[in-house]
């Protein structure tokens, strides 16, 4: 730890944050990723079995 | 090849599937290439810097406010320029990328102006004035809320785009005045560039350094995260879309 003298707390907590946000929006943007890609395999599989079951009552 | 041609050859890549093809294969180097620009900048600038004749160890500040105030400016610049395409050209891509930006600029903002205060604290002797720099980055910030509520407000996709792109054209000006309000009205507590090519205006090379890398940083971090929430919203439309092929089916 660099040595920070009487400004210590302005720069700690200036950094502590900036670090925060950015981890905050990292692991969020994450998130909805993963959530978004789940969400569409989910909803195409769903889609496939409808059609799957609407041409077999056709059929 | 003809200029049409390239043009169009250049347009291909903002079709939603090349753009999901190409993106998937380019977003882990651009990740990986943030995670080391940023490790270094960081590092190098709160480890092994000194501290500023005048500003003691509070120079250390300007590693995450100088990158985070540059990419809040210039991420609404790209919102402004995707949004322009997407009123010219309805490239639906280019809606949803600048759709995608806005909250990583609004994090920009915030980290700007609260770094911003706690080094004015000390520095200035108050957290806040009404100085032209400062207020044009608060009215930045409030154009930042305003673009992602009328993004949510509105249900119609299409409409949505149009507005938030005419919101986005008219932040430009405080945009712009927060780049060059210092310039513009020569008064406030705000000092001017801390990178310019003015080399008497810029910081001294022990810290300017440090701070490009983390200005690069910042940069490469701002595109993984875009080509990330693009993503995520062209993958969301996409089930939007299915979920009405889904009714039609029903009905």
């Amino acid at each position: 730890m660099p040595e920070l003298g009487k400004y210590a707390t302005a720069v700690v907590s200036a950094w502590g944050v900036s670090l925060a946000a950015l981890a905050v929006l990292i692991g969020l943007s994450w998130v909805q990723s993963r959530r978004a890609r789940r969400e569409l395999e989910a909803a195409e599989a769903r889609l496939r079995s409808r059609k799957e079951a609407k041409n077999g009552r056709d059929d | 090849m003809s200029l049409s041609s390239r043009m169009n050859k250049f347009w291909e890549f903002a079709n939603p599937v090349k753009f999901m093809a190409w993106t998937g294969k380019v977003l882990p180097w651009v990740a990986g290439a943030a995670a080391v620009a940023l490790g270094t900048g960081l590092i190098w600038g709160f480890f092994f810097t000194p501290e500023a004749e005048g500003f003691g160890s509070t120079v250390k500040i300007i590693y995450v406010h100088v990158p985070a105030a540059t990419m809040a400016i210039n991420i609404w610049a790209m919102m402004l320029v995707a949004s322009l395409i997407w009123l010219v050209r309805r490239h639906h891509v280019s809606a949803l990328a600048a759709r995608a930006a806005a909250a990583v600029g609004l994090t920009m903002t915030v980290i700007a102006l609260i770094t911003g205060m706690i080094w004015g604290e000390p520095m200035w002797g108050t957290w806040w004035a009404w100085d032209p720099r400062l207020t044009s980055f608060l009215v930045l910030f409030l154009f930042y809320l305003g673009y992602m509520a009328l993004w949510a407000a509105v249900e119609n996709p299409d409409t949505a785009a149009d507005l938030t792109s005419v919101l986005c054209i008219v932040g430009s000006v405080f945009a712009v005045l927060s780049r060059y309000a210092v310039n513009f009205w020569n008064q406030g507590l705000h000092q001017g560039a801390s990178l310019s090519l003015d080399k008497e205006e810029h910081v001294a090379d022990v810290f300017w350094q440090p701070l490009v890398i983390s200005l690069v940083g910042f940069g490469l971090l701002f595109v993984a995260l875009l080509l990330m929430r693009t993503r995520t919203e062209i993958r969301r439309r996409r089930i939007h879309a299915l979920e009405m092929r889904e009714r039609m089916i029903d009905a």
